[in-house]
């Protein structure tokens, strides 16, 4: 076939980093053919779970391994799978979120491209520990090349006998259905993309009930990023305790980040949490610095829907926690920064446009608000803004958060809020001036 | 009849899959789009038929999904991802290059029918920015010498 996407990654480091494990063989093109992902050691874990672990001990070592939802939200995964209810009559569901469509984040995409069977695997444990007899992959419609890749992988994992019937001897049944979407960003919202699983239009549900107990056809639902499942196949081979011990205690393991903008090596390196920020961005084996020697002036650590970081708030570490006490996000991982000559408002008009256009209008505050604050930044960028502009930014913002069921309202709100608070004074000059503060050329190629 | 009989074998073969039938109208969808490059009601009505759902639930979900042209587009549907990632690396002055090139204006098809020009949401393409889609495949890490290849290659094929 012939994609890959063109992305760099650290395969190499991760190759000779025992604690590397995601990006080890994303760089060998025979990665994705079950023969090599066998003999790469594939497949072993998940007969490891057939044959010697009950679902609730799979569970246990996934909780005690620290894993948390690489989707974004960070909730622990093992706990998330603990919600099923063991009573429950009904069929359970696995869904593998690969609606990948965070800006930003390009992550997904490498692990279903180059080790699809990685993700699979993970799924298939995953399935096993809840009793979930039919999983999904529900792949953003766009990516053609990853459902083309995950389905030609699923025949292969049939033939194998990795699914089916009486997997391995074992006696348990497991089909799994790569569902393609229809390029909507809600449909990544867990119960958003129940509902466009389900032939709805893709908007979110109101919860309780979550997931957990009621979702896909109103039976029991987990609902994981690609990420957290790919881990999973790595927690169960080389135990909970490993997992733990990399990365930070409250953070464990490894994470992928999207390394995008205004640097001179964009690409996709999976570090252990805990990773400094600063090294992400200017290290030579990663992000090696700004275009053109320039001078930072933002980063968004973790996908559009995070807070911005100024320069001198990058001396961060890449973790759940240190990223929220600096006031933003780990998100998605999508770490996205801009130089010195980019302005403030122009950012927030592209992000801003983004989550008007993809609000699915079920919530009147964020499918006005987002208009409204779309109208409003259009205005000022244009020139038009006027005295009292920033005051009715913060205005709708303060009325949109937390005021919508689902967390599309926060995330469209939280970057402009930040993004008035760190550089309040450019979008002043941005109204009294009728102009930006710097320069926003950027030519492409 | 506007869907042909691969994609109505491609249709029943997914519906199958789901443990209810209507899981099939996002699948079904995609197969015509796939074929015909767009979706509009008669194509609702003969999916209608094929999966037995009623044609209301076929449109009320198409419709929500901007992935899938509603009306015809040119032989090759060029989207240029314009979000902040794309946009940090160039993406509006591509848009720009690819209007002179093309002699049309966003959301536009060219005189010939080959190419209609739209920009999009995010792709998910961002460390390999700038970038475009044209039906199915990615481009990526564009220069204007690319971009120069790419169409004049797709000009040579049509």
């Amino acid at each position: 076939m012939k994609f890959y996407s063109p992305v760099i990654t650290n395969a190499s480091e991760a190759a000779a980093n025992q604690k590397l494990h995601l990006f080890r063989y994303v760089e060998d093109p025979d990665q994705y053919r079950v023969d090599t992902y066998e003999a790469h050691g594939g497949y072993r874990a998940w007969k490891k779970t057939l044959t010697a672990m009950k679902p609730d001990e799979v569970i246990e070592e996934v909780k005690k391994s620290g894993l948390r939802g690489r989707g974004g939200a960070g909730f622990p995964t093992g706990m998330k799978w603990g919600f099923v209810p063991k009573s429950s009559p009904k069929p359970r569901y696995l869904c593998c979120n690969a609606d990948e469509s965070e800006p930003g984040t390009c992550k997904d995409r490498v692990l279903m491209e180059r080790d699809p069977h990685g993700v699979i695997e993970g799924m298939a444990i995953a399935a096993y520990a809840i009793g979930c007899h039919i999983m999904f992959c529900y792949i953003r419609g766009e990516f053609n090349h990853c459902i083309e890749r995950m389905e030609a992988a699923v025949q292969e994992a049939y033939k194998r006998g990795h699914l089916g019937r009486n997997i391995h001897g074992s006696g348990y049944d497991l089909d799994m259905v790569v569902h393609s979407g229809g390029g909507a960003y809600i449909c990544g919202e867990e119960t958003a993309l129940l509902n466009s699983l389900e032939g709805e239009r893709g908007m979110s549900r109101i919860r309780p009930p979550f997931p957990a107990v009621e979702g896909l056809y109103a039976c029991p639902t987990i609902v994981n990023n690609v990420e957290s499942l790919a881990a999973v196949p790595h927690i169960i081979a080389n135990g909970a305790d490993w997992y733990r011990s990399l990365g930070t205690e409250k953070s464990a393991g490894t994470k992928l980040f999207s390394l995008s903008g205004h640097v001179n090596r964009p690409g996709n390196y999976e570090v252990e949490l805990g990773f400094s920020l600063k090294k992400l961005i200017y290290d030579p084996a990663y992000g090696n610095g700004i275009l053109g020697g320039k001078r930072l002036k933002g980063v968004i650590p973790g996908g559009a829907s995070t807070p911005f970081l100024t320069e001198d708030m990058i001396d961060v570490a890449l973790d759940y926690e240190a990223l929220t006490g600096a006031g933003s996000m780990l998100g998605s991982g999508a770490v996205i920064v801009f130089h010195e000559e980019t302005c403030v408002v122009w950012v927030i008009l592209k992000l801003i446009h983004f989550f008007r256009h993809e609000s699915c209008g079920k919530c009147t505050p964020c499918r006005e608000g987002t208009g409204w604050l779309e109208q409003i930044i259009e205005r000022i960028e244009a020139g038009q803004g006027q005295p009292g502009d920033i005051e009715k930014i913060e205005d709708v913002c303060g009325n949109i958060l937390g005021r919508t069921i689902c967390p599309l309202g926060d995330a469209a709100v939280m970057p402009i809020q930040s993004a008035v608070k760190h550089w309040r004074e450019e979008w002043q000059y941005h109204i009294e001036h009728k102009k930006c503060l710097v320069k926003t050329e950027f030519p492409f190629g | 009849m506007i869907l042909n009989e691969e994609s109505i074998r491609r249709i029943k073969e997914k519906a199958a899959k789901y443990p209810r039938r209507k899981s099939a109208i996002l699948p079904a969808i995609t197969v015509a789009y796939r074929q015909v490059g767009h979706l509009n009601d008669d194509i609702y009505r003969e999916i209608s038929r094929i999966i037995n759902i009623p044609y209301v639930e076929i449109a009320e979900a198409a419709t929500f999904y901007t992935l899938f042209p509603k009306k015809p587009v040119g032989k090759y549907l060029i989207q240029v991802c314009h979000n902040i990632s794309c946009a940090l690396m160039g993406a509006d002055s591509l848009v720009t290059y690819l209007e002179e090139k093309l002699s049309v204006r966003k959301g536009e098809t060219t005189d010939d029918g080959l190419f209609t020009l739209i920009s999009v949401e995010c792709l998910g393409s961002c460390s390999t920015a700038p970038m475009m889609q044209i039906n199915q495949d990615y481009y990526e890490n564009l220069t204007r010498e690319r971009v120069d290849q790419i169409i004049d290659d797709l000009k040579a094929k049509a």
